[in-house]
């Protein structure tokens, strides 16, 4: 199995007027193609940084990130953006829909980076929407759907554009046990039917049992466990 | 791609009460801004629209006006002979000389008094000065206690429709016509017969000025020239329009360093009205500019978005405030001008270039009040977007 994600040799300081905050110390990591990994640590551990390094919209002070073969460390703000455009989707805490949007406008936003035509991303749209089980509910708001729903939605935009790699930031964190069961449930078939390599991380054990992998991060270091 | 249309109309759908007060701010300011130039524009063109191009009037050279200027029978008797005026068939010179006072009457809206210009001319003048029109009634009768006036000042002053008397020292003149001068400041005066006048004013047969018609416009520099060489009359011939809008120079000028400073003023106020508005809706749409930027969307598509969004509500905003000063045109007014102490009265004129002018402003201030939280926006790094609640 190929390496989908390369972290290598990656620090990342933080700069708060002349104070230097080191997150993340000379850490490498290796996600094969396929993977699902859960991030764990205590807050402040760097394994947000770590995942939004991964996943392009921060970049590393030194140290290289390849994702699907390519370095995306040392890409332009531009290149970056068109980037993330078709090779990552996002899961956040907090779901992150466009509250002005309907579902299936939602799942539809990065499809218009795209050259598909109009009916082609709707189309697509409602398959992501019918794969996460929320056809039906394609024309709500985000007000008029429950937090398990509205992740689901998020979840189908993630998948939207077929990325090699998702992302997760506590994708359960703000959900029941019920809704959080869903969601999991949700990503394990995107792993292991849709062949998405999921990087995860989340406080929550059950939430990271479901994952192959667990890595645990502390003070900006990798732990051997 | 740009972001969609529909994410800035559902936006301002959802946001209606803040967008509403940007607009409404927005508006007023153009409203105000625009009838401002109105009034200022209006008042020129009362002044400006006065006399023909190739008339000359002759006064006294260091009078600020015709009523300080003073012209001797004979002195004007020497000039009208100049080869250079235009005459009739039977020979005469195609001129008019004129008797101009003061008199005060009541105004219609409280009553107080205003200067109203009496000006005593002889029949010729209609001829003369062209473009006056009665409109109602009759010319006055040469030799009668007749008067005719200015279709602007009548609606403004007590007591000058036909059929009314207007008291001047002992004697009481009937109104028998109504006159326009296509707008100029004529329409603001009071015209009687110049023998029956100039006998009560007892000023003898000079005039206060003297107009006459050039055979060529071009020659009126030359006529000046001559006037000036004749050591005996201390006069002057100006072109008639340059002379009247000379005469709204000040006041005119005063109006429109006044409109300026006035949308000035309300102009910083609506940006950083506008400023606030869209720096409120951009902060609370901070998260959702930093999913869009994870997403893909380029700063430059987020950035136009937010300031297309603004500067189309400006826009709005500025053909609302037009809407609101358009009653204004055609308002008519007055005004005591500075050089004639007389009431001018004149109608606030919404032109086509102080329509653009409202426009571009309103829009400009769209584009300064979107265009820095935008900026904001798009610069700030996604990590910290997202974070924010």
């Amino acid at each position: 199995m190929s390496t989908m994600v390369s972290v290598q040799e990656v620090t990342k300081v933080y700069k708060r007027g002349s104070e230097e905050l080191k997150v993340l110390d000379s850490l490498s990591l290796d996600v094969p193609e396929g993977e699902f990994v859960a991030l764990m640590g205590p807050s402040g551990s760097g394994k947000t940084t770590l995942l939004n390094l991964i996943a392009g919209i921060d970049q590393p002070t030194s140290g290289a990130v390849v994702v699907g073969g390519r370095n995306i460390a040392v890409l332009s703000e531009g290149e970056l953006a068109k980037w993330r455009s078709h090779s990552v989707g996002f899961i956040f805490q907090f779901y992150n829909l466009i509250p002005v949007l309907s579902a299936v406008e939602n799942v539809e936003l990065p499809l218009l980076l795209t050259k598909l035509s109009k009916k082609e991303r709707r189309e697509r749209a409602l398959t992501a929407l019918k794969v996460v089980g929320l056809a039906d509910r394609s024309s709500h708001y985000p007000r008029q759907l429950s937090g398990g729903q509205e992740q689901r939605v998020a979840i189908a935009r993630a998948i939207v554009t077929d990325p090699q790699v998702l992302v997760a930031d506590e994708p359960t964190g703000d959900l029941d046990a019920k809704s959080a069961e869903e969601i999991l449930k949700l990503m394990e078939t995107l792993n292991q039917e849709f062949k998405k390599t999921i990087v995860m991380v989340t406080h929550d054990p059950r939430a990271a049992d479901r994952a192959h992998v667990q890595r645990h991060l502390e003070k900006g270091v990798l732990q051997l466990r | 791609m740009a972001l969609p249309l529909s994410y800035n109309i559902r936006n301002v759908r959802v946001r209606w009460q803040v967008t509403l007060l940007a607009i409404s701010g927005i508006a007023l300011v153009v409203a105000v801004f625009s009838i401002l130039l109105s009034m200022s524009a209006g008042f020129q063109t009362a002044l400006r629209a006065t006399g023909r191009p190739d008339n000359a009037l002759i006064v006294q050279r260091g009078s600020a006006s015709e009523l300080t200027s003073g012209i001797r029978i004979d002195d004007r008797n020497t000039i009208l002979a100049d080869d250079r005026i235009a005459r009739r068939p039977d020979g005469s010179p195609m001129a008019s000389w004129e008797w101009v006072v003061v008199m005060s009457l009541p105004k219609v809206d409280n009553g107080g008094p205003t200067n109203v210009t009496l000006r005593a001319v002889t029949p010729q003048a209609f001829e003369v000065r062209g473009g006056i029109d009665v409109v109602e009634g009759k010319k006055f009768q040469p030799g009668l206690d007749e008067v005719i006036v200015g279709r602007k000042i009548m609606g403004r002053i007590e007591g000058l429709q036909i059929g009314k008397q207007v008291k001047y020292m002992d004697k009481r003149f009937t109104v028998v016509g109504v006159f326009e001068s296509q707008g100029g400041a004529f329409e603001s005066e009071i015209w009687g017969d110049y023998d029956v006048m100039g006998a009560m004013f007892q000023r003898g047969a000079g005039s206060n000025s003297v107009v006459v018609r050039m055979k060529d416009a071009s020659q009126i520099p030359a006529l000046d020239k001559w006037i000036r060489a004749q050591p005996q009359m201390q006069l002057q011939a100006v072109a008639e329009p340059k002379y009247y809008s000379d005469q709204a120079g000040p006041l005119a000028a005063i109006l429109k360093g006044l409109a300026a400073f006035v949308a000035f003023v309300m102009g910083v106020g609506a940006v950083f009205g506008a400023m606030n508005t869209m720096y409120a809706i951009v902060a609370s749409r901070t998260r959702e500019i930093g999913t869009l930027r994870a997403l893909g969307f380029s700063r430059f598509s987020i950035l136009s978005s937010f300031v297309m969004e603004s500067v189309v509500l400006a826009t709005l905003a500025g053909a609302i405030g037009l809407l609101l000063a358009m009653p204004m045109n055609g308002f008519s007014t007055g005004t005591a001008q500075t050089q004639s102490f007389s009431e001018v009265a004149f109608s606030f004129r919404l032109t086509p270039q102080i329509l653009i002018t409202g426009m571009v402003f309103a829009a400009a201030m769209g584009l300064l009040g979107g265009l820095l939280p935008a900026l904001r926006a798009a610069r700030m790094p996604i990590t910290r977007a997202l974070r924010d609640a």
